[in-house]
């Protein structure tokens, strides 16, 4: 990639769009998950105790739906993310793609 | 070809009689259930390999199947990786012994993989070709940077080849009661001729194949325990803490990661080890495009979230079908103690589920876990050697292609001997600590590199080689002088260093080294590596210029 190029695609208002909406996207989304995981991991190390709490009178702690809250929302998560970077994004970089594509 | 084949049967058979007599803990009858599944798997498997290695041509189709692989097929490989039979029988193990405290490492394992499709895959695609040292070497010196992450690859791989074959060898001990060297040759055997011949494309049609045998068993056998509760998990938990010796404790986090700096160190490993596994990272390049990619992780993600589930409700199935008074379940144990240990907890609720035959399936289906995973790993070593040191470092990135090809095939066979002979060396010794330390060095000198090089414009050789090695001997060094080898295994009283997990202090001092190497990099070189960062962003960004796929 030269120069020339890499300048024209940096000033492409498509590009700048790309950049500006995935980058904050995909930071919002992995400090929700960062923060999910380490609130779990520090209460596991401060208050292991608190996760032991039952849910009505039976042996079932909140411990459990929780780890699987975790799992599942992860997977929704990437869920999220894949459709609009597949949908979106991916048309704001076909869209470069066709302002640049004599240079290519 | 077919010759190979034909040995390689024979040299099994043989093995399989061989064995029985000379097993020391002959309690097991010959498996024949099992042994019937697990050649219709080598002949399914073999098979495979026989139709990918004609189509296995270039060094592209031999790193990375062409480019040619679905974001489905990839995720399903992905997912084939990391349902290993550590963590198929580990954590099913450990939900046995401890109930919930097996679930902490699950949901560990699975939260790096959404931050790794947020911040990693696509760009990984977009820059990379073969290896993970193409992104970290893109704009920075290629000598230098390949041999340091080369020597990151090598490392994690060996450790992890360590664990799986001795893994492997006591597990087929127990199962199939063949002799521990013979199932470790075997496994060997197996795994150099899937990925010599086959390359990428067999290594994953292998993992795929044994991902949905994997997931159906698995799926299978908690379809079979809940049945037994009316499909009511909270039933199935009443009667585990019943019959459970610690009680209502196996309902809660115990203290196995007793202080905060433990649990933030492993989970650290946990999380970014994940996305510095030279094995994981090379299946992003066999997709075409960062679409895909990007579909890859959700798939794996959905099939891994999947299976850790399931495991939650094998472990507490295990604690209810085997700890039961019945006079049945008493033929799982001896002295007191589940037969071949706390791992086999899965493969003993198998027979009590399933019979005979369903023991038998998963028996076979837990050693193709076992020929899946190593022949990853050696994949991924011998592309080390081959493309990283070999084409990019003693021939300056102008190697001959047919001359790489029979570097990588030979890298293949010496990883593949080597892995046996440590496989047997290792066989007695306590290597609780090798799949701990293989993360800790993905995540301390793999991860720290590869995460500054695509986002940090001012990162230069220097600060990523002195950063990177920082990493690397801080992680070895604080595993060594910690409580898992210098107490476990050197037998000193008090560990040095006191913690089990050192990812928090080796990925800071890594971080920190590649920071203030490169800030203070006033050389003309540093310049010119900075500069190059535009071009480099903009290709991760976009993808143009890099690697499309190879129509098949």
């Amino acid at each position: 990639m030269n120069d020339e190029l890499v300048e024209k695609i940096k000033a492409n208002p498509s590009y700048q769009e790309l950049i500006k909406k995935r980058n904050s996207f995909s930071i919002k989304l992995s400090i929700f998950v960062l923060v999910m995981f380490y609130a779990f991991i520090l209460t596991i190390a401060f208050e292991p105790t608190l996760l032991g709490t039952r849910i009505g009178d039976g042996v079932m702690t909140i411990a459990f739906p929780i780890a699987a809250a975790i799992i599942i929302i992860s997977f929704i998560t990437t869920l999220i993310y894949v459709r609009r970077a597949n949908g979106e994004f991916e048309d704001l970089t076909n869209k470069v793609k066709e302002d640049v594509k004599d240079l290519l | 070809m077919l010759k190979i084949i034909s040995l390689i049967s024979l040299f099994t058979i043989a093995a399989f009689a061989g064995g029985d007599t000379t097993f020391e803990a002959a309690q097991r009858d010959i498996n024949i259930p099992a042994i019937i599944m697990f050649f219709i798997f080598i002949g399914a498997t073999l098979g495979i390999t026989y139709w990918a290695a004609k189509k296995t041509k270039s060094a592209s189709d031999f790193y990375t199947a062409g480019g040619g692989i679905t974001g489905f097929q990839n995720g399903m490989a992905i997912a084939g990786d990391y349902m290993s039979a550590a963590s198929f029988l580990g954590l099913s193990g450990l939900v046995y012994l401890k109930g919930y405290d097996g679930l902490v490492y699950a949901v560990g394992f699975l939260v790096g993989w959404p931050v790794i499709l947020f911040l990693m895959a696509e760009k990984l695609r977009n820059l990379g070709k073969f290896t993970f040292a193409d992104i970290a070497a893109f704009r920075l010196g290629q000598k230098e940077i390949r041999i340091l992450a080369a020597f990151g690859s090598l490392s994690v791989v060996t450790l992890y080849l360590i664990a799986q074959m001795v893994g492997s060898g006591k597990l087929i001990q127990v199962l199939f009661g063949l002799e521990y060297e013979y199932a470790v040759i075997l496994v060997g055997v197996m795994m150099i001729i899937y990925v010599t011949f086959g390359g990428m494309l067999a290594t994953t049609w292998v993992q795929i194949i044994k991902a949905i045998l994997l997931l159906s068993g698995v799926t299978f056998m908690a379809f079979m325990i809940l049945k037994e509760f009316n499909f009511d998990f909270t039933l199935l938990a009443t009667k585990a803490v019943e019959v459970h010796n610690d009680g209502q404790a196996i309902m809660e986090p115990g203290g196995f990661i007793s202080d905060p700096i433990s649990a933030i160190s492993l989970g650290l490993a946990l999380m970014l080890g994940t996305a510095g596994l030279p094995h994981v990272l090379m299946r992003f390049f066999t997709v075409g495009n960062a679409k895909e990619a990007r579909k890859s992780v959700v798939y794996a993600t959905a099939f891994i979230g999947y299976f850790y589930l399931v495991i939650a409700v094998i472990g507490l199935g295990a604690i209810v079908f085997l700890n039961s008074s019945d006079v049945d379940a008493m033929q799982y144990f001896t002295d007191g103690k589940l037969f071949g240990g706390n791992n086999m907890a899965a493969i003993h609720l198998s027979h009590v589920v399933g019979g005979d035959i369903f023991l038998g399936f998963i028996s076979a289906v837990a050693f193709a876990t076992i020929l899946a995973v190593v022949s990853g790993l050696t994949l991924a070593g011998a592309s080390a050697i081959s493309h990283d040191i070999y084409a990019n470092v003693i021939c300056n990135g102008k190697p001959n292609e047919e001359m790489e090809m029979k570097v990588s095939k030979r890298a293949v066979i010496v990883i593949g001997v080597v892995g046996v002979v440590l496989g047997i060396a290792f066989e007695h010794q306590n290597i609780a600590f090798m799949v701990g330390l293989a993360f800790a060095i993905a995540a301390s000198a793999n991860f720290p590199i590869l995460f500054l090089s695509i986002y940090w414009s001012k990162l230069t050789t220097r600060g990523a080689f002195i950063g990177g090695l920082m990493g690397l001997l801080t992680a070895i060094g604080l595993v060594i002088l910690g409580p898992v080898v210098w107490v476990s295994v050197l037998g000193f009283e008090d560990p040095i260093f006191p913690y089990k997990h050192p990812a928090l202090f080796s990925v800071s001092v890594a971080f920190f080294s590649i920071w203030y190497f490169s800030i203070t990099d006033k050389s003309e070189r540093a310049k010119k590596e900075i500069k190059a960062f535009e071009a480099q962003k903009v290709r991760a960004e976009t993808g143009f210029g890099s690697d499309g796929a190879v129509d098949h």
